[in-house]
């Protein structure tokens, strides 16, 4: 089989960007591994969705919907293939692609990955104490109450207090788990203030901040978890256990960009742990570009739309023709945590996301010669600025900082 | 001033207000009209948007997902869950249908965020 762009992933970056290639009068095949197309929207039934983008709030569901409906007026253009895994990608623009009709080989002029991201497992926390049953990822928990329908324990402790973390809380309660605490290492709450006060305030569920769990134990399934205070360098403060008596230990502690397919053929950025891109969508390998999640964890879906049709027109451009310089390196300066994207390519303005450090009242962000103000800062929001490309134009390097005010 | 945040959306506008018994005389801080009924309904009668799930029969997947077309007074949200557990649909349902009208006399209804197909008994 032959295509102009191959489309990895179906989720908010892969439609969107599967769109912006037919828009271009290219032939699109969008390859998705799950039964139906959305990603992980399809598992988030909360609303805080579409907002940027629709003007309305929307769940995730019903956010996938509108994507799907906008796929299905492009069946001349795009292909989409589910229940399709797609096993390997080879220099010569050949990929391997499996289904349960067979195995086969797609040969393609561009690819757009959009594999999204995988969470990080309980595995590489490293906590002593036993392996039972009742530990669940937010996600595999997420998926067994929501499309499953099963329920997944009676008493549950939650670590990790970011949107999702937070947003498990409260499905749980709602459908009858007792949450007895959410558990935070940070000084402050991970997620978003909204998020703490509908999902924890409204439920009187307990947020115990500075806090980690040092020990799991049960024989068949979890018994007790045991929670200790810890100091600045998040180390256990001796003495200061608390032991849960709970059946379920629910674990949100972030979200990992999933590139191992691409590991060969593309480099990734070290801050990000994502697929290292320019503002064109384009990786360090010219036919590869890529969106979503699986360049750097986006907090909004409407973000990780807008970056899907951006790599969706570059790559369209890119098979009609056109060339991109890679650009001039992005780099996180004083009290930034990451940036993205890494590279600047001088074709437009340029859309720059941006997570601090430490949450700060008021700060002046800084790229090149631009600069805003902005406040109330906290890492879990990233930051979006629109950088005129006048004020980048000379620069051999973009340095990002964040100065308190 | 007192600060609230606002959670109707995702932008969480951190509004600071003045209220003398129970009304508003000063608010700044909403991005849009939202945060004033928002602060009105948070003095008097805190409501939220409560999405959650109901059973499908003859679905392709077990549930459907809903959520209320406005916000609910927030003590009513125990009652709407143990409404809701007790809710059965026929497949097939379609993004937005309405599937309790009015509940519990709040003026909201509940409506489905997503499609489920009718399982093909072939
Ligand atoms: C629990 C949770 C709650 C969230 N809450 C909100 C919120 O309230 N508001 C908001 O705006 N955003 C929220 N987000 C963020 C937003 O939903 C995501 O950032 C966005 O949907 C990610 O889209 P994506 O396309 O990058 O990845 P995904 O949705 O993960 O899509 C990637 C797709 O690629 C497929 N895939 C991967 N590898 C292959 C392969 N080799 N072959 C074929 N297919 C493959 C996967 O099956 C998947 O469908 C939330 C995210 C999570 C996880």
């Amino acid at each position: 089989m032959k295509t102009d762009v191959l489309v990895i992933g179906a989720g908010a970056a892969g439609m969107a960007a599967a769109i912006a290639a037919a828009k271009n009068g290219l032939k699109v095949i969008v390859a998705e591994r799950d039964e139906i197309t959305g990603g992980i929207l399809n598992q988030c039934i909360h609303n805080g969705f579409g907002l940027h983008y629709f003007r309305e709030e929307l769940t995730g569901p019903e956010y996938a919907e509108r994507f799907r409906e906008r796929l299905s007026e492009y069946t001349d253009a795009i292909q989409v293939l589910t229940d399709c895994h797609v096993l390997k990608l080879n220099r010569d623009k050949k990929a391997l692609l499996v289904s349960p009709k067979g195995v086969f080989e797609l040969e393609t002029k561009v690819v757009i990955y959009a594999a999204g991201a995988r969470e990080r497992p309980f595995g590489s926390l490293m906590i002593p104490g036993d392996r039972p049953s009742g530990i669940f990822t937010a996600g595999v928990a997420q998926r067994l109450m929501n499309i499953d329908n099963r329920k997944i324990g009676n008493r549950a402790l939650i670590v990790g207090s970011g949107d999702i973390g937070m947003i498990m809380a409260r499905r749980l309660t709602l459908e009858g788990t007792e949450v007895v605490g959410v558990v935070e290492r940070l000084p402050y709450p991970g997620g978003l203030l909204r998020n703490v006060i509908q999902c924890l305030k409204d439920f009187n569920i307990p947020l115990y901040l500075s806090s980690t769990v040092v020990e799991v134990r049960g024989k068949e399934r979890l018994e007790e978890v045991v929670v200790a205070k810890v100091d600045e360098q998040f180390r256990p403060i001796p003495g200061t256990e608390k032991i849960f008596k709970v059946d379920t230990l629910v674990l949100s502690v972030g979200l990992i960009p999933q590139v191992e397919m691409l590991d060969s053929l593309v480099s990734l950025d070290a801050r990000t742990r994502g697929i290292a891109c320019s503002s064109t969508g384009q990786s360090s390998c010219e036919w590869i570009f890529a969106a979503g999640n699986c360049t750097a964890i986006f907090d909004l879906v409407d973000y990780v739309t807008r970056e899907g049709e951006r790599a969706g027109e570059y790559a369209s451009r890119y098979v009609i023709g056109e060339r991109f310089t890679r650009g001039v390196p992005i780099v996180p300066g004083e009290n930034v945590m990451l940036t993205f994207p890494n590279f600047y390519s001088d074709v437009d303005d340029l859309t720059l996301y941006v997570r601090c450090r430490k949450p700060m009242e008021r700060a002046v962000l800084k790229v090149g010669s631009f600069e805003r103000v902005f406040e109330d800062l906290i890492p879990s929001e990233m930051i979006v600025v629109k950088v005129p490309r006048q004020k980048l134009t000379g620069l051999g390097r973009i340095e990002v900082t964040l100065q308190e005010v | 001033m007192e600060k609230i945040v606002c959670v109707l959306c995702p932008m969480g506008c951190k509004i600071k207000y003045e209220a003398v018994d129970g009304k508003i005389v000063s608010i700044e801080g909403n991005r849009c009209p939202r945060g004033i009924a928002y602060l009105e309904d948070e003095l008097k009668e805190p409501k939220r948007i409560v999405p959650t799930s109901v059973k499908v029969l003859s679905g392709e997947m077990p549930l459907v997902s809903v959520k209320t077309s406005k916000p609910i007074p927030k003590r009513l949200i125990p009652q709407f869950m143990d409404l809701i557990k007790k809710v059965e649909v026929e497949a097939p349902v379609n993004v937005g249908d309405v599937i309790l009208r009015n509940v519990l006399d709040s003026g909201a209804d509940v409506v489905a965020t997503r499609s489920v197909k009718r399982i093909s008994s072939a």
